[in-house]
């Protein structure tokens, strides 16, 4: 069984390939990626929503579950031995994967929005009281939003939200008058999921740090496009999504600095995240375990691992390039569109693509575009605030990866003509 | 799945580049505000009631051609009809749209008139609530209730995705 793993592992990409990618080969990879909808072949371009599954993942879970399976942490025999190590092996390859200092600053969670929330029910509870200021910018998305605005409402903090301009980007100077000695945290966007911007998160880190309080970066929409060294961000805080990076939903990663880890209170209590309990008094574990309360997505963890070791083997070097000349490719064609305005412009973007067409609803649009085959997200993208800044109520957007090609950009332009054939 | 055309009728498509009716109402008795949450659609649906007579009925509100048309058809179809009459209807539309209409297949519940031209949204599920926002939007006008119509709730749509 773990031989035949192996094997569809390295089924389609033999060795990693320098500054090349063979997308045709790797769409073998993906196995949904083959049918039909509504009789058309399906072009999914909602990867900013979740991302489809590599066969080494969908291999990687069923292999857990036929062989592997049995708790963490818990048991002497074989089984749950195995499980341990599998689960624990994934710690160090999202601690490599980020270029964390040490695994014990990986924590599991149930995803970006639950490791917001882990940061701002602990660190912000702790640290943040009544008057003190966070900021975040106005492109983010609700899950960096909504938690603040809670934490704020209990402590009598204040929420300051740093502007963006016309074409999607963040101004920096505006954020920078926001910094005061009130300042005590800051929480950014990576890579906007409703406008495709890169965010200036180094800089954001430095500015930060000037002033000596921590930064969160949520690396939600940057992990599966963009190589990250938390080391070289410097940033205090770090989130991902297993389903965003092509492994399965119900998993993410919270990285922290240890410094900062250590002195945060747990999130939830329960087992494991304890070393000893009586009546009278509980220790708490060590991290990463204290934030690890109950047993864990292990078989979630484990296809996380798997995802990332697609990702590895394909490069993320390679995505980018790929990903940055489909961009280019697609944005030339959607430009040559009369009447489709495409929202979020920045130089620095990531491969989404938002856009709106005069006289027709993005929620038409998704559905005869459904009606081609073609899967793209119509609505606000949990981002109201961004929809608001640009004075519309919503946008049709295409979001790629690399397993996207230029003949499914094309197959998008012509869905969008017979769109606005029909909205004539 | 059926040809977009059963969904996006001509009738559908001209009601949403001119809807009747699509005014606010100063001399309005009631009014009820929808919203859908998942979409961003936006609709007020104000209403003159003469005792259990609907004498003028107008909307406002932004959303899709699915839900623009069905408000300004909605508009139409109730203007001088008593609560009764207005309800029951409801009740037609919705096994209309919901595709539990009329005895068999294709065959469509008598007294919908112009409302027809929503067949083919059974079809399309995503899409029952689009249709359904004004018509839940008038109930509540028509039960004197104040509270946000959230077709979300109404049709069991789940939340959101990033």
């Amino acid at each position: 069984m773990a031989t035949t793993h192996h094997e569809v592992l390295g089924s389609a990409i033999d060795a990693p390939q320098s500054g090349s990618l063979d997308v045709y080969k790797i769409r073998e990879d993906f196995p949904i990626l083959k049918q039909k909808v509504n009789g058309k072949p399906l072009v999914y371009l909602d990867n900013a929503a979740t991302s489809q599954k590599p066969q080494a993942v969908l291999d990687a879970l069923k292999h857990y579950y036929t062989v592997d399976n049995s708790n963490v942490h818990r048991g002497v025999h074989e089984l749950s031995q195995r499980a341990t190590k599998a689960y624990e092996d994934v710690r160090a390859k999202v601690q490599h994967f980020l270029n964390a200092r040490e695994s014990r600053e990986i924590i599991y969670v149930r995803g970006t929005t639950e490791a917001i929330n882990l940061v701002a029910m602990t660190y912000g509870r702790k640290n943040i009281g009544a008057g003190d200021e966070i900021i975040i910018t106005a492109m983010e998305h609700h899950s960096n939003i909504v938690p603040w605005q809670l934490l704020c409402e209990e402590k009598g903090a204040v929420l300051r939200v740093a502007p963006i301009n016309d074409s999607g980007e963040l101004l920096l100077d505006e954020f920078k008058n926001l910094l005061n000695p009130q300042t005590k945290f800051v929480a950014v966007a990576h890579v906007s999921n409703a406008l495709g911007t890169v965010n200036p998160v180094r800089q954001i880190v430095e500015l930060a740090h000037r002033s000596n309080f921590p930064v969160l970066i949520d690396g939600a929409q940057a992990a599966p496009h963009i190589k990250i060294d938390v080391q070289a961000l410097d940033c205090d805080f770090y989130t991902l999504s297993s389903h965003k990076i092509f492994g399965p939903t119900g998993v993410g990663v919270l990285y922290g600095k240890a410094a900062l880890l250590e002195a945060m209170p747990p999130y939830q209590g329960g087992g494991d995240m304890i070393s000893s309990v009586t009546f009278e008094k509980t220790l708490y574990n060590v991290i990463p375990y204290k934030f690890e309360a109950g047993t864990p997505n292990i078989a979630g963890v484990i296809g996380l691992g798997a995802g990332i070791d697609y990702v590895n083997r394909v490069g993320l070097e390679n995505i980018a390039a790929y990903e940055h000349e489909l961009l280019a490719y697609a944005t030339e064609q959607l430009t040559k569109i009369p009447g489709l305005r495409i929202i979020g412009t920045a130089k620095e973007k990531a491969a989404v693509l938002s856009f709106v067409l005069e006289g027709v609803h993005p929620h038409d649009a998704g559905t005869i575009l459904d009606q081609e085959g073609i899967a793209v997200r119509t609505g606000h993208h949990c981002a109201q605030p961004v929809m608001n800044r640009f004075g519309i109520p919503a946008t049709t957007r295409a979001s790629l990866a690399f397993y996207n090609t230029k003949e499914e950009v094309d197959a998008l332009v012509k869905g969008i003509k017979k769109v606005q054939e029909i909205f004539a | 799945m059926s040809d977009l055309h059963g969904l996006y009728q001509e009738v559908i498509l001209d009601h949403n580049k001119k809807p009747h009716n699509f005014r606010a109402m100063a001399e309005a008795n009631r009014r009820a505000e929808g919203f859908n949450r998942l979409c961003g659609d936006k609709v007020t649906i104000f209403l003159k009631m003469d005792g259990e007579q609907i004498s003028d009925i107008s909307f406002q509100g932004s959303g899709c051609a699915i839900s623009t048309a069905s408000a300004s058809i909605l508009t139409d179809a109730v203007k001088g009809k008593t609560r009764a009459e207005a309800e029951s209807l409801f009740q037609t539309f919705h096994n209309l749209v919901t595709g539990h209409g009329g005895n068999g297949k294709n065959q469509q519940p008598a007294g919908l008139g112009k409302l027809a031209v929503f067949s083919g949204v059974s079809e399309y599920p995503a899409r029952v609530k689009c249709a359904s926002l004004a018509w839940h939007t008038l109930h509540n006008a028509l039960q004197g209730n104040q509270e946000l119509v959230s077709t979300e709730i109404e049709e069991q749509v789940p939340g959101e995705i990033r």
